[in-house]
């Protein structure tokens, strides 16, 4: 049987992120876009509640709830603002679940637990100022020194990559396949901030997100145990895959979470926005846009619910989450733009949050994936083109995390 | 140390309210619920008195209908360590005497050393229940209250209560009692993932109690909307600074937003 129905844990966990969102980012959060402030301590709270963690198994120091709890609180947080999530999407979809899936236990011990425990924050190293959608056109490198490997790159468009501790890094190992842009050549390694050669940077302005950290990290002869590769050397393309995978579904969810915001703000000014003597609810225009509003998010809700679902039950999800993240992206830059125009002109300015919905939104229709790379996908898809990816290891279903965590 | 927190499932304060078709009460049918909001600030004193002493327990207690209960789970996510839902369909058509009677009987062998409510609830605002269950256990009680000198907890507590015209007043009172707490006095805490979880675990006893038993000198003849009515007031007369003043006043008295 099909359910549609939130668990009593969902909805306590929804109201929880929702009245934290209330109370510590919704009063400021007007002020900290304006300035493009980052408020570093709203993540010590978000750890302190556990929602660094949320998927993550008790056992290795997370909260122990499932996938779909990781979208509830995605949907949630960007329905506030966008750079919670992607504080969200950066540490959680794109990294820890994959020291989940891909780390040795002596990794998840020593990088998974406290980052789930959000007392290290973590992000994820893939883009680079000459490849994004081309990833086999990276230039980071790591060539074998004993036991050790030395790194070199640099890494741009890094969300909390002037804050994170712990980053991901993906390289060449093999120079002979990097000619042939053969990606069984490249690897992941386990990065800290605090390793010798490491620097990092702030990006500066930017279209939105503007209360987010959006950065760049450089690595110069960066020495790292063997012990820090993630997965076997070559599986590099693989983990990136994986991982973007995580990050389509976290960025799914939020988007759908700026659909509601821009309906329900669109909601309540229309009710409220008197004109020729009627509230503007009352007119037909207004109404259609309100419907279209409505309309995208329940259909972009059901798209990450069942990519959401679909990871809960350990089943291949890499097409579920391709279309989640693609419609849900697209159709949240309508509905942002939308709601701008319920707003009249008031909606063009910054005393109504929409036009910071707009702004925010449009970074995600371009990366995990850009429009164009989800619309390709998705007929190859259709075409019988593109498979779901075969791998070694697979994200954990959520049945047997809870029976490994002894829940 | 055992303190008993009493909760009230309320309407959502966002709800679009609707009168129902007897006219008694609201349509509650079709509209959203939340804990009323002084009984949540009564929750927190509660736990923080708990955690103040290093020991005790936080007994969350409400009398609504089914639905009522995820105040409870609320509660127990937030850090109580266990729940009573005394279970009645239509709690909002029991006079205050009767609702009071009934958690007594249902509270009575708990013998807690305090019991905390919210100052009055956000639908019916009565503002007795809490008075009136006092009088029913034998125990003292303070209203209004907004500050407790946690450090004093032992026999007796110390307490400020709020007056009119902003004065206020501390008091000691020995225990058990029963104390009225005021909104907006504390940062109320977030249920953290961990507490969402634990609170699967946690036990809610239910009660099922003979509210007819107990008579009502006071029944609702009709509920209705007020008639809305727009009024425009000049401030200041002529004079900016004056208005000004005037409007922050009206802002704090009249329309307490601020």
């Amino acid at each position: 049987m099909i359910d549609f129905e939130l668990t009593e844990e969902h909805l306590a966990l929804q109201k929880t992120v929702r009245e934290f969102c209330q109370g510590e980012v919704a009063p400021y959060i007007k002020e900290w876009d304006e300035k493009s402030h980052f408020e570093r301590s709203v993540f010590d709270k978000m750890a302190e509640l556990g929602l660094l963690g949320v998927c993550i198994p008790e056992q290795y120091g997370g909260a122990g709830f499932d996938y779909i709890s990781l979208g509830l609180v995605c949907e949630e947080l960007e329905a506030c603002d966008t750079f919670l999530r992607v504080a969200m999407s950066v540490h959680v979809g794109l990294n820890s679940l994959s020291l989940l899936t891909w780390g040795t236990e002596e990794q998840k011990q020593k990088y998974l637990v406290p980052q789930a425990k959000g007392e290290k924050l973590a992000t994820f190293g893939l883009t680079e100022p000459n490849a994004g959608s081309d990833v086999v056109g990276m230039r980071s490198n790591a060539r074998r020194d004993g036991d050790d490997w030395i790194l070199n790159g640099e890494k741009m468009w890094i969300s909390l990559g002037d804050v994170a501790d712990h980053f991901l890094f993906f390289c060449w190992t093999d120079a002979e396949k990097q000619k042939n842009r053969d990606h069984s050549g490249m690897s992941c390694f386990i990065v800290e901030r605090a390793m010798p050669g490491f620097s990092s940077g702030t990006l500066h302005g930017k279209l939105g997100i503007k209360a987010g950290n959006t950065g760049y990290f450089s690595l110069q002869d960066v020495r790292v145990p063997q012990a820090n590769m993630l997965g076997n050397e070559g599986e590099g393309f693989k983990i990136a895959m994986f991982s973007l995978e995580n990050g389509r579904y976290t960025v799914a969810s939020g988007a759908t979470g700026v659909i509601r915001a821009s309906r329900d703000a669109s909601v309540a000014y229309a009710n409220t926005r008197e004109v020729q003597n009627q509230k503007i609810a009352n007119f037909q225009l207004v109404k259609q846009k309100i419907a279209d509003m409505e309309a995208d998010y329940e259909m972009a809700h059901l798209l990450w619910l069942k990519c959401g679902y679909l990871k809960n039950e350990g089943k291949p999800s890499a097409k579920a989450a391709s279309l989640a993240k693609w419609q849900a992206t697209i159709r949240s830059e309508k509905a942002a733009s939308m709601a701008i125009e319920v707003h009249g002109a008031n909606g063009y300015t910054n005393d109504y949050p929409v036009e910071r919905y707009l702004r925010n939104c449009k970074a995600a229709v371009i990366y995990e994936g850009t429009r164009d790379i989800h619309t390709i996908m998705q007929a190859d898809w259709a075409l019988g083109l593109k498979k779901e990816p075969k791998a070694r290891v697979v994200l954990p279903p959520y049945q047997t995390v809870s029976k490994e965590a002894g829940a | 140390m055992k303190i008993i927190v009493l909760m009230k499932q309320v309407a959502n304060k966002d709800a679009i309210l609707r009168i129902g078709k007897d006219e008694k009460w609201i349509d509650e049918s079709d509209i959203s619920h939340q804990t009323n909001e002084s009984d949540g600030y009564a929750l927190e004193e509660a736990l923080r008195l708990k955690e103040a002493k290093g020991e005790g327990e936080v007994i969350v207690c409400t009398l609504g209908a089914a639905s009522a209960k995820t105040v409870l789970k609320d509660a127990l996510a937030r850090g109580a360590d266990r729940g009573i839902h005394i279970i009645v369909n239509e709690p909002n058509k029991l006079s205050p005497f009767q609702i009071a009677k009934t958690i007594a009987d249902a509270i009575g062998e708990e013998s807690a050393d305090l019991i905390f409510t919210g100052l009055q609830s956000d639908d019916a605002s009565y503002g007795q229940t809490g008075v009136i269950l006092a009088e029913l256990l034998g125990i003292p009680h303070a209203t209004i209250v907004i500050d407790l000198d946690r450090s004093s907890l032992g026999e007796s507590l110390r307490l400020k209560r709020e007056l009119e015209s902003g004065w206020y007043q501390w008091f000691t009172y020995k225990l058990p009692a029963l104390l009225t707490i005021q909104s907006g006095i504390s940062q109320i805490r977030y249920a953290s993932l961990k507490g969402i979880m634990a609170a699967k675990k946690k036990e809610i006893r239910d009660v099922t109690p003979g509210v007819e038993d107990y008579a009502s000198a006071q029944k609702i003849e009709k509920v209705y909307l007020p008639l809305k009515t727009k009024q425009t007031q000049m401030l200041g007369d002529g004079d900016a600074k004056k208005g000004a003043l005037e409007l922050v006043e009206k802002l704090k008295t009249e329309v307490r937003v601020l």
